[in-house]
């Protein structure tokens, strides 16, 4: 039996979609761990990020946080959080918290100073309240930035989440760590297409939402399409786990 | 309960000075292995991402598939790439370097991409007017003006795979990584102190060298960011 097919095997055999260890508990942990961590981060760092960005201050911070942040390995960053919190689910929420708020800080900064200062001046001019220019020109300019360090975060968190079995915490990673363990190449390649998929899943989905979540009147036409290289400061919160 | 007590009552230091002190041939080894298949990774990621960087800029029919593949293989999370390697490379730094490589594959071509699209109109206009051929207005003119936005790629590659390195642990390789998974396997913190603040240290000493590179080759973007 050639390894493709004891694979296919692996996925219909029944026993593997039922009960705490079946791949769909499994894969619900997964995102609710990755939701939940998300959410966390995003109530942290989203008013932080686009107060600095409205205010106008400490924008040497916002933009270096993302550099740091892709500096520190993710799995040290999560061994760190056993040691510190034992091993389980709380360890892998910190973890994945910490790792999900730098893109995030950085991109709705950044995102806040894409405002021209001639649309805020007009706002003003036309009499519109502080409250109201951050609520009715300066959030919606700055959304598609901000569903950028969503979606930035969101998919480094679904990555790191599959390390999070190493410290005996669930998810889809447990197939992987325990196909290792026990050598099962089939459940471990088996668990790897499927954290591989659900990773595909949550970044074509949140790019999605991303789009729309762009005014249309800042909607690039296919032509005027500008493009900025990595590493400058538009896109300095890119990471990989 | 009592015996765990008394055990549990001796407490693990963040750091012990004299393990580092015993164990500096492990960690030096660790932290050149580290070196290794970070230097293979972003230079064979380079060689693929050279051409394929300059067939994507010329051609549109082509720019689409290659941005898309390396995509995905950017998303795909590290541990599942090389675990889905295992089975067919086996517990080797071959199978290390197939994941890294990839993942810096998106960085370096899009910036390739980005940087030579970069290069005004006018100037490529004047080359051509000047006499020069396609291959030495692309070696002469086109490379030259981009080679700021490819540094910063190879800047950021480097500081990713320095990062992801330590998840090859896993798989048997590591550099400093093995370290840190060291550390978590017995519960032991020194190990995963040393790790992890040396693997920082070289993300931060990679960039800041590469950042001085950059100032030395491309004197002119210097110059134009300070008139």
């Amino acid at each position: 039996m050639n390894f493709a097919n004891q694979v296919l095997q692996w996925f219909l055999n029944g026993a593997h979609w039922q009960g705490d260890g079946g791949i769909p508990h499994r894969t619900f942990e997964h995102l609710a761990m990755s939701g939940a961590s998300v959410l966390t981060a995003a109530v942290i760092a989203l008013p932080v990020g686009i107060a600095i960005g409205h205010i106008g201050r400490g924008g040497i911070l916002a933009i270096n946080i993302s550099n740091i942040g892709r500096a520190i390995p993710s799995f040290a960053v999560l061994v760190i959080a056993v040691e510190l919190f034992g091993i389980g689910a709380l360890p892998a929420f910190i973890a994945l918290v910490a790792l999900a708020i730098p893109p995030m800080v950085t991109n709705s900064y950044i995102g806040m100073r894409e405002v021209d200062a001639d649309v805020r001046e007009a706002a003003r001019g036309m009499g519109m309240r502080e409250r109201a220019v951050l609520l009715r020109v300066e959030l919606p300019i700055a959304l598609p930035f901000i569903m950028a360090g969503i979606r930035t975060s969101a998919v480094n968190v679904v990555a790191t989440a599959t390390l999070a079995a190493l410290v005996a915490w669930g998810g889809l990673g447990r197939f992987i760590v325990d196909g290792f363990g026990l050598q099962d190449y089939p459940m471990m390649f088996a668990g790897a297409i499927m954290v591989a998929i659900l990773s595909l899943i949550v970044e074509f989905s949140l790019a999605g939402a991303q789009r729309l979540a762009t005014p249309a009147g800042l909607r690039p036409s296919k032509t005027v399409q500008k493009e900025e290289p990595l590493g400058t400061t538009r896109d300095t919160a890119m990471v990989a786990a | 309960m009592l015996a765990t007590g008394v055990v549990g009552a001796v407490e693990d230091p963040w750091i012990r000075w004299s393990w580092i002190s015993g164990h500096a041939d492990i960690i030096a080894a660790a932290l050149v292995q580290h070196i290794q298949l970070t230097l293979i990774a972003v230079v064979v990621g380079l060689v693929i991402a050279v051409p394929l960087g300059l067939v994507a800029w010329r051609s549109r029919v082509f720019r689409g598939p290659i941005f898309s593949l390396t995509g995905i293989l950017y998303t795909i999370p590290s541990l599942a790439l090389f675990s889905a390697l295992v089975p067919f490379t086996g517990f080797t730094i071959l199978t290390s370097e197939i994941g890294l490589v990839s993942y810096t594959l998106l960085i370096l071509i899009r910036n390739i991409v980005v940087g030579l699209n970069s290069v005004p109109d006018d100037v490529r206009e004047a080359a051509q007017g000047m006499g020069y051929r396609p291959l030495a207005e692309l070696v002469r003119i086109d490379i030259p003006l981009a080679t700021p936005a490819i540094l910063a790629g190879v800047r950021i590659a480097t500081v990713t795979t320095i990062g992801l390195v330590t998840v090859t642990a896993l798989i048997g390789e590591g550099g400093l990584g093995s370290l840190i998974y060291d550390g978590l396997l017995r519960d032991f913190k020194t190990p995963l102190v040393v790790g992890t603040v040396l693997s920082v240290a070289l993300a931060v000493v990679a960039d800041l060298s590469l950042a001085g590179a950059e100032r030395v080759i491309t004197p002119w973007s210097r110059a134009r960011a300070t008139t």
